[in-house]
């Protein structure tokens, strides 16, 4: 397993030779605009080991403060229902899936349209490194270096209308690659959705992988949403169609429990989940004696995103 | 027919290691040892682990009865007590994991999540309900209570509801696992209902429990 994973994060294998060069450039060239929760300075790593540990590696200097999870941690503990319900299932059993080649639908009201490959989608864009707070709304968090594009870049390119009001996601449906999708305890296809103006947000991030490796299947290879400041099932994974609709698109959690899971579901401390707090969360690799640390608004982003929610009832869109 | 001297001086020692054997394997994952380990979220591995232990137990002394009907002898009572014992000590170290390790003593937030979250609270009502079922499990509270006894050990049944009530409530989606043992249960307490309607045999009647 170890060394399949350290030879599978060979860059060549993570993306095409256009994409991997423009990669490089980042890193040598980035100051990245923008928040300063992204990476400072783009800088390699000339004192990087010489075998890229499991571990992982960063493209860049953390200079977010927090503490980041282990690889191991990101790849072996997620909610990923399509590849069964326990948190060990998705590495157990993602095994199979295969996330190359993969398409892109994009539809809906947009002057642009169509189904774009992989590398169509992601090739014109520098991959950029944002370390973000992950937090599930089963109470438990992790940090997370990603690797990914800012979604309003590859939006723009297909030039939504004044129509466009809400962006709409929908996971791959392959439920001979994916067991869990054999089951009914959702609804699947897996459908995700945002506001354009919350898919537009700049923090908002279409990953193509994490600790400067390719997205794990387990983690939605091979590629996801991630909105950080949302709790994480709003982050979907394993896209295949991206379309702009004009009313509220439907999303899968609100409709298999409506009173628990909204459309909105922005991280708060204030309103709790119907069966448990919200106000404290579990950081995940932080040990058998740690305490819960406080959950921050808007997962502590509340800075850049609590403008897009003056005068909603957050009580109520919960 | 198993004598009582075996009962006692062997199968009850060699079923108080087996019911030992979870926390023993739960106590080698902390530690580590040879390898083993709880992945990255330890404390809920190990309160879903103790928790899950201690319905089963609980489910394991309701069988005792009816089983003991099924074969028509009255050696399994022989278990009861024993099992009872460590479905309490199963749950309580479910809930000290809770108190400790889960909320590191925060009590006002303990005292507001049990108040709060029905789960909880049909949880900890569970639990409270075993002490006094823990407490009067000795020969000597069973001779001092009499048929007392008897009516208040009926607790373990409202316990066993409460319990699978409380595993029901705290998943998140799919409930097929809390339903198995809910059935399980219906089995059991459905067991004690037919057995009262239609088959009360005379040792039935004057071993009931
Ligand atoms: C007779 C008493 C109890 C029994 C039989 C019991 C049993 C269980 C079971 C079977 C689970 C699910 C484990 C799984 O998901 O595999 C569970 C979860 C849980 N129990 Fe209990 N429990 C009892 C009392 C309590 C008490 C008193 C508390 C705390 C006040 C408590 C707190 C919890 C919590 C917080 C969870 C969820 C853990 C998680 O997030 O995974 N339980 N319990």
């Amino acid at each position: 397993m170890l060394i399949k994973r350290s030879t599978a994060i060979k860059p060549s294998e993570i993306t095409s030779e256009a994409n991997f060069l423009n990669r490089r450039s980042f890193l040598h060239t980035a100051s990245l605009a923008g928040s300063g929760l992204l990476l400072g300075s783009g800088c390699t790593q000339a004192d990087t080991p010489a075998d890229p540990p499991f571990e992982g590696r960063l493209m860049g200097e953390n200079t977010t403060g927090l503490e980041l999870n282990s690889l191991s941690d990101i790849m072996s503990y997620n909610n990923f229902y399509e590849f069964g319900l326990s948190k060990g299932d998705p590495a157990k059993y993602a095994g199979a899936f295969k996330p190359r080649p993969w398409t892109v639908e994009i539809a809906g009201e947009a002057e642009v349209t169509g189904t774009f490959d992989y590398g169509d989608i992601v090739g014109p864009h520098p991959i950029q490194e944002r370390i973000y707070r992950f937090r599930c709304v089963e109470a438990w968090s992790m940090v997370i270096p990603w690797n990914g594009i800012p979604l309003r870049d590859l939006l723009r390119r297909f030039k939504p209308t004044s129509r466009a009001r809400y962006v709409a996601f929908e996971t791959v449906y392959r439920p001979s690659e994916m067991p869990g999708q054999r089951s009914r305890v959702l609804d699947f296809p897996y459908l995700e959705a945002l506001t354009i103006e919350e898919a537009m947000h700049p923090l908002t991030l279409l990953v193509t992988g994490l600790y400067g490796i390719d997205l794990p299947n387990q983690n939605g290879a091979p590629l996801r949403l991630i909105v950080p400041w949302k709790y994480g099932f709003k982050s979907i994974k394993s896209i295949v169609r991206i379309s702009f609709t004009a009313t509220m698109p439907p999303t899968t959690w609100s409709l298999a429990g409506p009173s628990e899971y909204g459309f909105y579901a922005n991280v708060n401390p204030e309103v709790d989940h119907p069966r448990w707090s919200q106000a404290r969360e579990r950081v995940i690799g932080s040990g058998l004696f740690s305490k819960k640390q406080p959950t921050l608004m808007f997962n502590g982003y509340a800075e850049q995103v609590a403008g897009l929610y003056q005068g909603l009832d957050l009580t109520r869109n919960f | 027919m198993l004598s009582l001297h075996t009962i006692h001086r062997v199968w009850i020692p060699v079923g108080f290691i087996i019911c030992l054997l979870p926390m023993v394997w739960i106590v080698l994952q902390i530690f580590a040892v040879g390898g083993l380990g709880l992945g990255p979220n330890p404390i809920e591995e190990i309160q879903d682990w103790l928790g899950i232990w201690g319905l089963r137990l609980i489910m394991m002394t309701l069988t005792v009865t009816p089983f003991r009907w099924l074969i028509r002898q009255h050696w399994p009572v022989r278990f009861r007590r024993m099992l009872g014992r460590f479905a309490f000590t199963y749950c309580l170290a479910h809930f000290l994991t809770y108190v400790v390790l889960d909320q590191s003593f925060d009590w006002s937030a303990i005292i507001e999540d049990i108040t709060e979250r029905p789960y909880l609270t049909i949880g900890f009502a569970a639990l409270v309900l075993m002490v006094p079922l823990a407490i009067t499990s000795s020969h000597s509270w069973r001779r001092k209570l009499g048929r007392r006894w008897q009516i208040l050990h009926r607790l373990i049944y409202v316990a066993g509801i409460a319990g699978c009530w409380h595993f029901y409530w705290q998943v998140k989606k799919d409930v097929t696992e809390p339903l198995i043992y809910i059935a399980i249960l219906t089995v059991l307490l459905g067991a004690r209902v037919v057995h009262q309607l239609y088959a009360r045999t005379p040792t039935a009647s004057k071993e009931r429990g």
